[in-house]
């Protein structure tokens, strides 16, 4: 799916489609994480669209890039990624969270195509990434990539940093951690609830290659990915900045939409947003 | 009979696995001299990832490797490698099936001086609950070496349950580890002693004990926790009529938990269970720690002398 010049606006649009895909999906499911979902968007359209290398016509596909959602909570966007590349019909979408559906409430590798591990317990993904970075690249010169998403709130739990020491430490040049710092976890602000103080220092300390950027900003994303990813000998991560709920009025920066389904009215309200959003790039529904 | 310890036979099976041209890859917590997975870093380097002392991520990362096609291995003592890192067991290792096997040593309480927050003693009750997790309880260095091959060659979750101590060997060289079999080890008619680990060399000297009283003990092997031989067990029970089981673990989730599920669903027979009874161990030597938690042939034969009483 990787293009060396990908079409900026084609990623922002389909970014923009899966935010109305995550609202609808979560909405008929009752129930569901839209705020962290949405932040991730352009991340997400990002990865799957502009920069990994992957073929939904062969999941298994050895060649491919990897893509680890550490902070599982957020699968709405993961599946609105992976029915947009055509890893399973769209008709899928709306069955999240019901029983016998593909599109469990975190991801399941076992049910979903495209999901290369199963997440939800927070913390884990990281190790995950950089044990599969090590099985790929054994001489770390290997060109396939693992990209890991987790969330800043994420980064409170101790395990994270055990992965980060394990992979400066094991060279994983191969490895990109991207954090979706939307500043907001269940109880509140992380910066009150359990500040993590600078992720950008305490990264460096641990001796990856650091970037930051607007994490809203899909070439900015797929800069800094890039210059990440290009020290062979050191892993890379960007800490995204982003919105909480992005995308749509009342849930940007609201805490309160980290894990409910919003209402039947308040849906009407979110998906006449995004279309709107979406028309405004010339793309009708 | 000559003695060796189970972890002895960690670090030497993976490099025979290797050498052999499995994908085999192993990943510790600090404790590679201990378990002896040095001996395989020693050998292949290059398959061996020291996660330093982050249990963990020892886990995950041993997910990762397994996700990535190796077949992963990983080290720690049982007591950190269960209990610390039980979430990334369940919901990774065991919640996508992937191929790691938990193989940690310094089971039980013949760990020794370290005392009680060293000595695991629910292990087995923990691994045994999680779905697809297979659980191996080898008797001696053969069993452990043929254990360790089997959760190599089988896909999927394995716990390999290992000790510090050297214990006596039970079976000769060319035992084959089944997976799912009990193996009767000495047959008898009265009463069956269903034994696990460390303690199925004790169960046999109990055999001797009741024999000399005339009472003909049937002795099983219950080298495989889960999945469990329900088949010989209950055949065992219906045979003899009464059962003791012996464990170096908990009497709570562990083969006493087991056997007791077997019985009460197929045959209900009286059951006595010898093993720690819902305490902590506590630091002193191994043997004398068998004695002080009654894990000893006598206490074996005692409780098959009480148990035939109640059938």
């Amino acid at each position: 799916m990787r293009t060396d010049a990908f079409d900026l606006a084609a990623v922002e649009t389909v970014a923009t489609r899966m935010r109305y895909d995550i609202i609808e999906m979560v909405a008929a499911a009752g129930s569901g994480h839209p705020g962290g979902s949405l932040s991730a968007a352009e991340i997400v359209a990002t990865l799957y669209f502009a920069v990994m290398r992957h073929d939904p016509a062969d999941p298994a596909d050895p060649a491919r890039d990897r893509f680890v959602l550490s902070k599982g909570h957020a699968a709405p966007v993961l599946y609105a990624a992976l029915a947009e590349a055509g890893y399973f019909g769209r008709e899928h979408l709306v069955t999240l969270r019901t029983l016998g559906s593909l599109l469990q409430g975190h991801p399941d590798s076992k049910k979903t195509p495209g999901v290369e591990v199963s997440t939800g317990s927070l913390g884990q993904g990281l190790s995950i990434a950089c044990g599969i970075a090590l099985g790929l690249a054994p001489d770390r010169a290997d060109e396939r990539t693992v990209y890991c998403l987790l969330g800043d709130g994420e980064c409170q739990e101790g395990q994270v940093w055990e992965a980060a020491m394990f992979a400066a430490h094991n060279k994983l040049g191969n490895l990109v951690a991207i954090v979706d710092q939307n500043g907001l976890q269940i109880d509140g602000a992380c910066t009150e609830v359990m500040c993590l103080g600078d992720i950008e220092a305490k990264f460096a300390a641990f001796g990856w290659e650091v970037t930051a950027c607007d994490g809203h900003d899909v070439a900015a994303i797929a800069d800094a990915l890039a210059r990440v990813r290009s020290t062979p000998d050191r892993p890379g991560v960007v800490v995204a900045r982003t919105v909480k709920g992005k995308g749509v009025s009342f849930m940007e920066g609201d805490a309160g939409w980290h894990g409910k389904a919003p209402s039947a009215e308040e849906t009407k309200t979110a998906l006449a947003e995004l279309a709107a959003a979406l028309e405004a790039k010339g793309v009708s529904l | 009979m000559s003695k060796r310890a189970t972890r002895e036979a960690f670090g030497a099976t993976l490099v025979e696995l290797a050498g052999e041209g499995v994908d085999v890859v192993a990943v510790e917590a600090d404790l590679s001299k201990s378990t002896t997975t040095a001996v395989f870093a020693d050998a292949y380097p290059e398959r061996f990832f020291n996660a330093g002392i982050a249990e963990q991520n020892m886990i995950d990362v041993a997910a990762g490797l397994a996700a990535s096609g190796k077949v992963a291995f990983t080290g720690s003592f049982a007591v950190f490698a269960t209990g610390r890192a039980y979430d990334q067991v369940r919901n990774t290792v065991c919640y996508s099936e992937l191929d790691v096997k938990l193989a940690p040593t310094h089971s039980g309480i013949t760990v020794g001086p370290d005392g009680g927050s060293h000595q695991m003693l629910e292990d087995i009750a923990l691994m045994r609950v999680l779905p697809g997790m297979r659980v191996l309880v080898p008797a001696d260095f053969h069993a452990a070496r043929e254990a360790l091959r089997v959760a190599a060659r089988e896909p999927g979750p394995f716990y390999i349950r290992l000790g510090r101590a050297a214990v006596p060997l039970v079976h000769g060289e060319d035992f084959t580890f089944e997976l799912g079999k009990a193996y009767v080890v000495r047959e008898g008619a009265d009463v069956t002693l269903a034994a696990c680990g460390v303690m199925v060399e004790r169960a046999l000297a109990a055999a001797e004990l009741l024999a000399a009283d005339g009472v003909s003990a049937e002795v099983i092997d219950v080298a495989t926790l889960k999945p469990l031989d329900v088949g010989t067990i209950a055949a065992s029970a219906a045979k003899t009529g009464a059962v003791v089981t012996c464990e170096e673990h908990s009497i709570i989730g562990g083969l006493g938990s087991a056997v007791a599920e077997v019985l009460g669903e197929h045959v209900p027979v009286p059951l006595a269970r010898v093993g720690v009874r819902d305490v902590f161990g506590t630091s002193g030597d191994p043997e004398e720690l068998m004695a002080h938690f009654g894990l000893t042939a006598h206490h074996v034969a005692e409780a098959a002398r009480a148990v035939r009483a109640r059938a």
